[in-house]
């Protein structure tokens, strides 16, 4: 802070407590008791007495200004003065950081040193877990981890990007974005039926046969790339298995279609920046947990 | 000064309650609008672009800042949950600042890339689908109407007036970078970039 605030600010605070102080004691009446004498005016007959403030209440204003005057010592306040103690909130909070991190910082480090497989098994390891998916994680995937429209189940053993510790940790820390891309203008209306009943088809649901037939041309030259030849997908590309029967955007006909013409470009955000690697690998392990 | 003179002369009485109640506000705030650490921009801070500017105007007439925040406290049991304490140079090109004053929902200082535009269609459209408690207010009809781009750039001249740098080539393109969006798109959009400058372990 420039020496003009520095001393703007002790000046005007030390004005505002001397004047304070000054109007306190010039406007005190001295040794008068109670009266009977009113202050003379009169509002529909009710009268005020003009009695001296009560001592109980003129010292609580003399303890404020001492209050003030000591806070203003040993806290930061005038200007530059950092204070007898020397406080601050940046200190403070990283104080409080520094506590926590050294109670915990042995806990995380041996469950670091350990693999996630290992600690899945630990029950204290699932509690910590548990309250940091509540935290970063169950916005999308649910408190049960058992996902929405649009947003996996973590608890079933369908795993668009792998479901190994290691696929687990990547995608936390790097975050996954899939990438599929609408077909509407390649294949047109007539393909995207086609391929839809193609589909279908896939998971051993009835479908014309016709269509599909027709469909499955489309898929080997299109989708086959990524969801392979067989439709069952390709954790490289967080392309999702067709065969099983579990849809992340729904498996109707209409829903199908839909994917199909708009394509679906699902983001899981990275947390890599934001949580440290042992909160990172104690959420892998209560991932990993859900499904093992 | 007899306290009687005072206490009978309205005029007088007035002044000098300005006077008193004026000394707190010099003392706390007039020295935080000329000192460096409260006016610097933080490093990469830039002036919202149209769209994001749209959107804090949207955020605005919707009140989220009725129940979000946008200020993360220097504790231990904020910066776990939300982040990086906010510092006064993240907000200096904020006109009004939104930092909000209750939480009934969390805080949204360091909500940016938190979450996929996708989540966040699904949320707007009806937390509860996403947020079986939320207890978040619906707002679909983001979801018809267009931004009304006539008046953007004249909403970043009126910025540029009070000390964003808006320059000649945004205010110019103003109604064109935001033609044709969705009110969603653009509250997406400033909703995903909040935050994002400072970004730390938790």
């Amino acid at each position: 802070m420039a020496s003009f605030w520095h001393w703007w600010i002790i000046i005007l605070t030390t004005v505002t407590i001397v004047g304070i102080t000054w109007i306190l004691l010039a406007n005190r009446k001295r040794g008068e008791g109670t009266t009977e004498q009113t202050t003379g005016h009169a509002h529909d007959g009710i009268e005020e007495y003009d009695n001296p403030l009560p001592a109980w209440w003129f010292y609580m204003f003399v303890i404020t200004i001492v209050w003030a005057i000591g806070y203003l010592i040993v806290y930061p306040g005038m200007g530059n003065y950092p204070g007898l103690i020397g406080w601050t909130q940046l200190e403070q909070h990283r104080e409080e950081v520094a506590a926590a991190d050294a109670r915990y910082s042995e806990m995380r480090s041996r469950y670091l040193a350990m693999s996630v497989e290992e600690i899945a098994k630990d029950p204290a390891v699932v509690k910590m877990g548990a309250r940091l998916f509540g935290n970063n994680c169950a916005q999308c995937h649910g408190a049960d981890g058992k996902g929405r429209y649009g947003f996996p189940n973590l608890t079933d053993d369908d795993w668009l990007w792998g479901g190994s510790a290691d696929a687990i940790k990547t995608a936390l820390l790097q975050g996954r974005r899939a990438a599929m891309p609408a077909w509407a203008s390649v294949l047109g209306d007539d393909g995207i039926a086609e391929a839809t009943e193609y589909v279908v088809s896939l998971n051993g649901r009835t479908a014309d046969p016709e269509l599909a037939a027709a469909g499955e041309k489309h898929f080997q030259m299109y989708c086959a790339a990524c969801h392979g030849p067989e439709g069952k997908g390709n954790a490289i590309f967080g392309a999702p298995n067709l065969t099983n029967g579990i849809w992340l955007y729904g498996g109707t006909r209409e829903q199908i279609a839909h994917s199909l013409r708009a394509g679906r470009n699902g983001v899981m955000p990275a947390f890599g920046d934001s949580l440290t690697e042992d909160k990172i690998h104690i959420l892998t392990a209560y991932v990993y947990s859900l499904s093992n | 000064m007899k306290h009687e003179v005072v206490e009978k002369n309205v005029g007088l009485m007035m002044i000098l309650i300005v006077v008193a109640i004026s000394f707190g506000t010099l003392v706390e705030l007039v020295p935080l609008m000329f000192i460096k650490q409260t006016n610097e921009p933080i490093a990469g801070l830039k002036p919202l672009p149209a769209l994001e500017l749209e959107g804090r105007d949207i955020y605005i007439r919707e009140g989220c800042n009725n129940c979000h925040s946008q200020m993360i406290r220097p504790l231990r049991a904020e910066t776990e949950r939300y982040g990086h304490y906010s510092v006064a140079g993240e907000f200096v090109y904020d006109h009004p600042f939104l930092w909000g004053s209750k939480r009934t929902g969390p805080d949204l200082a360091r909500v940016g890339q938190r979450y996929s535009d996708d989540w966040h269609r699904a949320h707007f459209y009806n937390p509860r689908d996403v947020v079986p408690e939320s207890n978040m207010p619906a707002y679909p009809w983001l979801f018809e109407r267009e931004v009304d781009g006539t008046v953007t750039g004249k909403k970043m001249s009126a910025l540029r007036t009070v000390g964003v740098p808006y320059t000649d080539d945004d205010i110019a393109g103003a109604e064109a970078a935001v033609a044709g969006k969705l009110e969603i798109d653009a509250l997406i959009a400033y909703v995903q970039q909040l935050g994002t400058l400072l970004q730390t372990r938790r």
